[in-house]
């Protein structure tokens, strides 16, 4: 097993993107730097397009998250649904 | 944000096939060999292009989109900080020399990224590997742009920010940057995806924006955190371009996977050298410090890395040998290095200086194993000659390592007594790196090494000083003939942070910002 994570900047747009990736994966840990937000999971890490849109309260792009994105690590699959991060082992 | 989002006609899946793989086209009157010269000397086989996928899928209507969203936002930051004054809201002004060495050793590079990257995306038949090429040489052009208008900034103010593409083709240890982007651009495309798509972007630039511009933003430099981390946003994009060739190559053939390890074992070494620079900036140029270079190194290469290479396992991918060393080397990097710029900071194109008690408490700290061992002492008693009016600076140059360019003044990791240093023979010459690595690297390819542009090689050859020069004269001092050539000016651009024009100017400024009279 090796951990995934991403990075997001701190601010008043990704803070709904962490909360939401925080409701859909229980074993996820944010980790707050100085202007960064790092979560981390082991193995795999899901960002939802409609756990986002509930927080927000409108319509969502899942390729938004490029504007505030700072780093991540593992495979990346993403479709309108899901941005999924995984090691495929 | 406050983005409108329509209703999608095509999924993103599809979209992506329409706007990449059906913009292609087959020439006709030219064979496909001759249109992609470059796609197989290096002995890559690919036998179907369009396995190759952005795990991203991103278009080029949304990249423009997402970009210009970023642009928005980092100048309406720039303009803010500019108009505000933030450069008095630095924690100290010894931190811009952490900004110096990023704009003239970092910033031109991103420049040759984005060349090397539009040559790159030209050079592949295939079209999926052609349009993330496009999009990252568009980026790292981007980036270049962003960080020399960002930091233009502090050039109204303080010394050593005037000419930094002149110093990049001037300055010693500027050309161990630069030396290995020439390095990885006068090799084919498929290496050069290895180079930089994977080793620099996917395992190393972690270490290098991460924690540098985390600690931007703790030192109040809100113009640098914030064009580095609108850069890195892009970086995400990269470092999954560069593990999607790598497996690429990997899943295509597997007579690809010993020449993909050979060019990963270079690359990750190559690497590792170039970071000593950011080892320094992270453990002494920055006044307030987020965590140590080691910490740095377990995070990003150990834990990080480590994750991938675990996953580049089935492949039949090992971790690079020479990273072992690296592992004992990150106790020491950022010591070492950074005594070689302060002795030669003389030479140097900003100021260096000692760390005070409390930072060489941090350093004991953070550093059980080998700081107080190895560094305090000496660390002091320079500090302590600095204090009675007797600085010291190193007058002679050093030997340079023929691959990584970096001075031979890094030790062997197992005998801190012991300068590490390697020798070949090729063509009757004898020729000297610093390491295992770098050795490997040069055996491979003497021919490409025995070209490369050393600095101090040059200098003693003559070939560092203005036009006109005549180095006979009686009392001729060599060492200001070089700074006049590197257009830098003794004691205002360098030497010792303590008594600098930067030291007064901003202590003075912030004294006015701070009171009436």
């Amino acid at each position: 097993m090796s951990k995934v994570f991403i990075a997001l900047q701190t601010n008043e747009d990704s803070r709904p993107i962490v909360e939401a990736i925080l409701a859909d994966n229980p074993l996820a840990e944010a980790d707050y730097q100085p202007a960064m937000v790092k979560v981390s999971a082991e193995d795999t890490l899901v960002i939802k397009r409609e756990t986002i849109e509930e927080l927000i309260g409108r319509d969502y792009d899942l390729q938004e998250i490029q504007v505030n994105m700072i780093t991540m690590s593992g495979y990346l699959d993403e479709d309108e649904d899901e941005f999924r991060l995984s090691w495929k082992n | 944000m406050d983005m409108q989002v329509k209703k999608k006609k095509l999924g993103l899946k599809e979209k992506y096939a329409h706007m990449t793989r059906g913009l292609d086209w087959q020439p006709s009157y030219q064979t496909k060999e001759a249109v992609f010269p470059y796609a197989t000397y290096e002995g890559i086989k690919v036998h179907d292009w369009d396995k190759w996928e952005d795990p991203f899928r991103l278009t080029m209507d949304a990249y423009w989109k997402y970009q210009a969203e970023k642009e928005r936002k980092l100048y309406a930051v720039l303009d803010a900080f500019a108009q505000n004054n933030g450069h008095l809201g630095l924690t100290d002004a010894r931190y811009l020399n952490a900004v110096k060495l990023f704009l003239t050793g970092i910033s031109p590079l991103e420049y040759m990224a984005h060349r090397g990257f539009a040559t790159a995306g030209r050079n592949f038949p295939g079209v999926g590997p052609r349009v993330a090429c496009l999009m990252q040489a568009v980026d790292e052009i981007r980036h270049s742009q962003t960080q020399i208008h960002a930091i233009s900034n502090y050039n109204k103010y303080y010394n050593g920010f005037h000419d930094f593409k002149h110093m990049l083709e001037r300055v010693w240890y500027l050309s161990v940057p630069k030396s290995f982007f020439d390095d990885a651009f006068s090799a084919g495309p498929f290496e050069w995806m290895v180079a930089i798509g994977f080793s620099f972007e996917y395992v190393l630039t972690n270490l290098l924006f991460v924690p540098f511009m985390s600690g931007a933003a703790y030192n109040g430099d809100m113009a640098t955190v914030t064009f580095g981390f609108s850069a890195q946003s892009d970086e995400a994009r990269h470092m999954t371009l560069g593990l999607e060739c790598i497996k690429f190559m990997l899943e295509q053939d597997p007579d690809n996977v010993p020449i993909v390890q050979k060019w990963i074992d270079k690359w990750a070494w190559r690497g590792v050298r170039v970071l000593s620079l950011v080892s320094m900036m992270m453990d002494y140029m920055l006044p307030k410090r987020v965590m140590s270079w080691k910490e740095a190194w377990e995070i990003y290469f150990e834990q990080n890395g480590g994750a991938l290479f675990n996953d580049l396992a089935r492949y039949g991918i090992k971790m690079p040998e020479c990273l072992s060393r690296a592992s004992i080397d990150k106790e020491h990097a950022s010591h070492q290095t950074w005594s070689i710029l302060y002795q030669y900071g003389g030479a140097a194109a900003f100021h260096t200086f000692m760390p005070s008690d409390e930072e060489m408490d941090w350093l004991s700290a953070k550093y059980p194993n080998t700081f107080d061992k190895y560094y305090r002492e000496r660390f002091t008693y320079w500090r302590e000659q600095e204090q009675k009016g007797n600085r010291f600076y190193n007058n002679t140059l050093p030997m340079l390592c023929q691959v990584c360019q970096v001075p031979m003044a890094v030790t062997e990791p197992d005998n801190m007594l012991q300068i590490s240093y390697r020798e070949s023979d090729y063509k009757g010459e004898k020729y000297h790196t610093c390491s295992d690595g770098c050795k490997q690297i040069f055996d491979d390819e003497p021919e490409k090494y025995i070209q490369a542009w050393l600095p101090v090689h040059q200098i003693y050859m003559g070939n560092c000083f203005p036009e006109g020069t005549d180095p006979t004269v009686e009392g001729f001092d060599p060492l200001a003939k070089v700074l006049e050539w590197y257009h830098l000016v003794p004691g205002k651009d360098n030497m010792d942070y303590n008594g600098s024009e930067d030291q007064k100017n901003f202590n003075a400024w912030r004294g006015l910002a701070t009171k009436n009279d």
